[in-house]
């Protein structure tokens, strides 16, 4: 048996364990895999309480673990319980955050929390593409908000990202 | 010329002095976990900034390629404030993250008996963890607090090449050397050690097991006085590969033991043109 699989049987039996392993993952799996090992660990995790260990492993998490478990919101059983994760994440200042934070599980945040996220991608230059279902989601208020920050951007002799620019003409 | 500082206090310094460092030389770091001028009254204060240099200081490193790790204690101060002293319960959740190679700064400041209980309680957590420990010797009654530290390093059964005695001076560097012990030496603009002192105790003690940091925090001091270091050894006829040895694969060597110190060329970490950390990315 690998580390993994040892790990993944030792959480579906009891899922506290996997606070120790969870952090454990990057070095005793390999850093390439850490992030697939993390979802694994965290897919074994089952019961009521699922999504308050979820969050305790954000919280307690570093930024690789809070990456980890914002990636793999999406596969869990956790309904909309964890968006307060999501705020957590854009309220912060890492944009492997942000980006993580913008994936399929955004579908449960609010338009006008979804739209200061997209706007905050814009600010920090993230590429637009890895944002989930943008152009299903834009809007007239996105457009609007990303015209203002354009023409503050002009008014300065600087540039909207490319990308940015693309998002606003197609909404126009 | 490259150099690994190996107990820096990034939390305190600005951004412009990470590109200082970086264009310095100085592209690896270790923060030690200690106290920020101001005391903290809860557990809550300690795990902010426990996150804080595992979290947002590796990222703002990144910027510049400089590779950040740190070190998680409660420090030997606020070891004295009940309030405090909670901190032992969540050290467990930290002590397992990637980027901790150490149990530090432990030690003493004022040696009390909570300093000491503490003490030893920290020492059996690097132990359980795997982890080297970094100790804080105390800046008052040095010498006798030098003494007491090794007593208790000696009594938790704790391997003395996995322990660095940090802050030392001409005074107590023997007294450490002939324990197998590491010593660090921080090299301050007008206190603890200067650069050309440090020279004359290299001279004089050997290369090995020997730290040399700047401690750079919020009291004045210089991130830059470990390059300004390997000056003064060059000046003194050191040669590049011993300069090498003292400030990058020493450093190396000590926090290597943790198994979870990586040097690879730290990422870019998903900055875009290094822009996050202007005003204009929060």
């Amino acid at each position: 048996m690998t580390w993994l699989e040892d790990a993944v049987t030792a959480v579906a039996k009891e899922a506290t364990a996997i606070r120790a392993l969870f952090p454990a993952a990057g070095r005793r799996a390999g850093r390439d895999n850490a992030d697939e090992a993390r979802a694994a660990l965290l897919l074994a995790l089952s019961g009521e309480s699922l999504a308050k260990e979820v969050a305790g492993l954000y919280h307690h998490g570093d930024n690789d673990e809070k990456r980890a478990v914002l990636k793999t919101l999406p596969s869990l059983d956790v309904g909309d319980g964890c968006v307060e994760l999501l705020r957590d994440a854009l309220r912060s200042n890492d944009s492997r955050l942000i980006a993580a934070a913008l994936g399929p599980y955004s579908r449960h945040l609010a338009d006008a929390e979804w739209r200061q996220g997209v706007l905050k991608s814009v600010f920090m230059g993230l590429p637009l593409s890895s944002l989930h279902g943008l152009d299903e989601r834009a809007d007239a208020e996105l457009a609007r908000m990303l015209g203002g920050l354009r023409d503050e951007r002009e008014a300065a002799g600087r540039v909207m990202p490319a990308d940015a620019v693309a998002l606003l003409e197609r909404l126009a | 010329m490259r150099i690994f500082d190996p107990h820096i206090h990034m939390t305190s310094r600005t951004t412009d002095d990470y590109e200082r460092m970086a264009a310095n030389g100085v592209t690896a770091v270790v923060e030690p976990a200690f106290w920020l001028g101001q005391p903290r009254t809860s557990v809550g204060s300690f795990t902010d900034y426990f996150d804080a240099i595992m979290g947002w200081e590796p990222y703002r490193a990144a910027q510049y390629g400089i590779t950040h790790h740190c070190t998680i204690a409660l420090n030997p101060k606020e070891a004295n404030d009940p309030r405090c002293r909670e901190v032992l319960q969540v050290l467990p959740r930290y002590l397992v993250k990637d980027r901790v190679v150490a149990v530090g700064e432990i030690g003493y400041d004022s040696m009390t008996p909570e300093e000491d209980e503490v003490f030893a309680q920290q020492l059996q957590l690097a132990l359980a963890h795997d982890l080297p420990a970094l100790v804080h010797t105390p800046h008052r009654d040095k010498s006798a607090g030098t003494q007491r530290s090794l007593d208790v390093v000696k009594e938790s059964g704790i391997e003395p090449g996995r322990v660095v005695l940090d802050h030392l001076n001409e005074v107590t560097v023997a007294s450490v050397l002939e324990t197998g012990c590491w010593m660090g030496f921080s090299i301050y603009p007008d206190t603890k050690m200067s650069p050309d002192r440090m020279v004359v105790i290299l001279r004089e003690y050997g290369l090995d097991r020997m730290l040399v940091n700047s401690a750079a925090d919020w009291g004045k001091s210089d991130p830059l006085l470990t390059v300004r270091t390997a000056e003064a050894m060059a000046a003194a006829g050191f040669t590049a590969d011993e300069i090498d040895k003292v400030l990058w694969r020493n450093p190396a060597e000590f926090y290597g033991q943790s198994g979870r110190l990586d040097l690879g060329e730290a990422e870019a970490g998903g900055a875009f043109e290094g822009n996050t950390i202007l005003r204009g990315g929060s």
